[in-house]
């Protein structure tokens, strides 16, 4: 099925309507069947075409993971880093570049757990980057251990018995750290996330969007979550929106309530305005 | 600054010639010997257009460095042991993914905490081996606040020639040194700029390589949308997990330095005409061995010195000729044998060497080295 997809891709190409921004060499890409990564990875795609901002303006950074492997599929300019430090790459990109739109693509072990450190950092120096999280409760690529980010109880190669760690609160964290705008959807919420992602590269300072997603191959598997459509119908059940509340009430509890919606958007200088307020521009050259 | 004399400390000598080479960019950690050039660098950066960044350890100075250069800024960090040992792994993604960009080691006496006041040589073999993997490296070193200032010029030039990040290792003693330096006239600073692709997008691959091996690089958002990353890579930058595409790569990254050795290294040969004995010395430990050499020829031996500037790519062929020659080599160096080792692998039995060692937190008296000399 798989295959004669992307012959169908090749033999036609730019029949895919947001072909132009997919790297179709490098198709078939890793993900599982039914891995939520790619829808997504997707809704940021559409998300670049409906901003109507010029494609060369983007860069994707992403860091390691299943999910940091969307910066290789991406037909932009791509930075596949290191484990955990796609943010701080993006910091020094986005310096050298501060008219472009710098995505950080990647995954919640990946972004919280061994990059956690960076991501307050740079929501606290208000950094114009929009970092989109595939919150998988899990570390997919290597088979599904804990994470910052597992639910409490789930079961995973590593907490065999359940885990008996509290995860992170992301959009909390991030409010807190200085994110100027911060949102949660789950992989069910496709337009909304498009229209989330698109207003984030809009947004002056650092933007931040959790996506609550599915790894059927390892979380779902192991806590018996069901199909990859089980689960999106689980997600349909028992998310609710609540656009406007307190990110610390943004409630998730996989398996009663899941709360999503924008949470904060807000206007504060950005790193580069205050840089500027003390360093004008026109500061003498050479001095 | 430029065109004029100064008398500044080995630190701001380092951030003066960063800046003289055209670096835009300096994302640091403070610590204990190298932060007056991050001070210096904070300081100046916004003069000339730049940006100076405290990020929030050296994993990220490092990676912000890496995105920085990419994004078209010759780029810098400063650091000493504790914060080198972070830095390794985004070293190795700057190796594999070809970014120019040059961080300095202001050795201070390890391992862990250490002495962080005082000097040593202790990170030479990390400097050479410490990001996991078989890779080659440039690393430089310096004796002298103008030398530091000198090499830093170099390392940036080196960087942009042939793709990588290129390692200064200095010392503490050096770094806080305060001494004369001579920063010359701008038009007299040579600077190698970044090599930039002449291919329109279509046409060009981001690891397709000129004849030197080295692949040029292109303006991030000018439409080339390229791919970059740490995985093993074939021509395009697209990861394959093969063995035969880690073969050319790991052949590129490695060759692109051994072919060009004789352009790279750099050494300086003080009476060695007629030397029988010849101290091979690099960084602060250079000025004791100077001193024992004048000792030593006073007491009619006859000893020169050999004064490593470049530590890797290794001076190897200047020791297999000079083994050949004398009857031994004196390597003092603050640790337990890093150099001397390679001074004894390319001397390959033809000439003895003799270690002179320090654990660390104070420099050589000359003594010492004379001591190993007249042993010899
Ligand atoms: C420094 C380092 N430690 C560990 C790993 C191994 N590793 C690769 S991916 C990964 C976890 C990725 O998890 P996440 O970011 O949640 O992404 P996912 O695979 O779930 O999309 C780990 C631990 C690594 N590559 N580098
Ligand atoms: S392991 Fe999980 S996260 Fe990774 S591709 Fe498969 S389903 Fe997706």
């Amino acid at each position: 099925m798989k295959k004669q997809i992307v012959e169908e891709l090749n033999g036609m190409p730019g029949t895919h309507p947001l072909s132009s921004l997919l790297r179709e060499d490098r198709m078939p890409h890793i993900w599982c069947p039914g891995c939520d990564i790619g829808t997504v990875f997707s809704s940021c795609l559409t998300a670049i075409h409906e901003s109507k901002i010029d494609y060369n303006n983007f860069a994707m950074v992403s860091g390691i993971g299943c999910t940091g492997r969307a910066a290789g599929y991406i037909k932009l300019d791509s930075f596949h880093t290191t484990h955990g430090r796609a943010i701080p790459f993006a910091t020094g990109l986005k310096i050298a570049k501060p008219k472009m739109k710098i995505i950080v693509f990647s995954g919640d072990g990946d972004l919280f757990t061994i990059g956690g450190n960076h991501f307050i950092h740079a929501a606290r120096r208000n950094i114009d980057l929009t970092v989109i999280c595939v919150n998988n409760f899990t570390y997919g690529m290597t088979g599904g251990q804990v994470a910052s980010t597992t639910p409490f109880n789930s079961k995973t190669s590593t907490t065999p018995q359940g885990n008996f760690e509290k995860p992170f609160n992301l959009p909390y964290m991030a409010a807190a750290a200085g994110a100027v705008y911060v949102s949660r959807w789950t992989t069910l919420d496709v337009r909304r996330l498009t229209s989330s992602i698109v207003e984030a590269f809009n947004k002056k300072g650092f933007s931040f969007i959790e996506v609550i997603s599915s790894c059927p191959t390892s979380f779902g598997r192991k806590n018996k979550l069901g199909s990859p459509l089980d689960i999106i119908q689980h997600f349909h059940k028992i998310s609710v929106i609540k656009n406007g509340i307190h990110p610390k009430d943004a409630n998730l509890d996989i398996d009663k309530e899941i709360v999503v919606g924008k949470f904060v958007d807000m206007e504060a200088p950005t790193f580069f305005d205050l840089l500027e307020k003390i360093y004008p521009p026109e500061t003498e050259k050479g001095a | 600054m430029e065109g004029t004399e100064h008398f500044i400390m080995g630190d701001v000598a380092c951030a003066e010639a960063a800046i003289a080479s055209g670096c835009r960019f300096f994302a640091g950690y403070p610590i204990t010997p190298a932060t007056e050039i991050a001070e210096r660098m904070a300081k100046r950066l916004p003069q000339v257009g730049g940006v100076y960044i405290q990020m929030e350890d050296e994993l990220a100075s490092m990676a912000a460095v890496l995105g920085a250069s990419w994004g078209g800024l010759k780029s810098m960090t400063a650091t000493s042991g504790p914060g080198f040992s972070l830095m390794m792994e985004n070293i190795g993604l700057g190796i594999v993914m070809e970014v120019p960009c040059v961080v300095v080691n202001v050795q201070r006496a390890g391992p862990s905490t250490g002495l962080p006041t005082l000097c040593a040589q202790g990170d030479m073999m990390q400097a050479r081996w410490g990001s996991h993997g078989h890779y080659e490296i440039i690393a430089l070193s310096a004796s002298s606040p103008q030398e530091l200032f000198d090499v830093t010029i170099k390392a940036f030039n080196l960087s942009e020639k042939y793709r990588l990040p290129v390692l200064i290792m200095t010392d503490e003693v050096v770094g806080h040194m305060t001494e004369k330096v001579i920063i010359p006239p701008s038009n007299r600073i040579e600077i190698y700029p970044r090599r930039i692709t002449k291919l329109p997008p279509e046409e060009y691959l981001p690891y397709l390589p000129d004849e030197d091996m080295v692949a040029p690089m292109v303006g991030i958002g000018e439409g080339y949308h390229i791919h970059s990353t740490g995985l093993t890579h074939d021509k395009k930058g697209y990861p394959v997990i093969s063995a035969p595409v880690q073969k050319d790569m790991i052949d590129r990254l490695v060759y692109k330095i051994r072919n060009n050795v004789d352009d790279i290294v750099e050494y300086r040969e003080i009476e060695t005409a007629d030397a029988e004995i010849i101290i091979v010395a690099y960084g602060i430990s250079v000025r004791p061995a100077q001193k024992a050499l004048e000792l030593a020829r006073e007491k009619g031996i006859k000893c020169g010195m050999l004064r490593l500037t470049t530590i890797w790519p290794f001076a190897e062929k200047k020791i297999m000729e000079l083994a050949s020659q004398v009857k031994g080599f004196v390597v003092p160096e603050i640790n337990y044998g890093q150099i001397s080792l390679e001074v004894e692998r390319c001397s390959a039995g033809h000439a003895k060497t003799i270690l002179v060692s320090h654990a660390g937190g104070a420099i050589f008296n000359p003594n010492e080295i004379l001591e190993a000399v007249e042993k010899l």
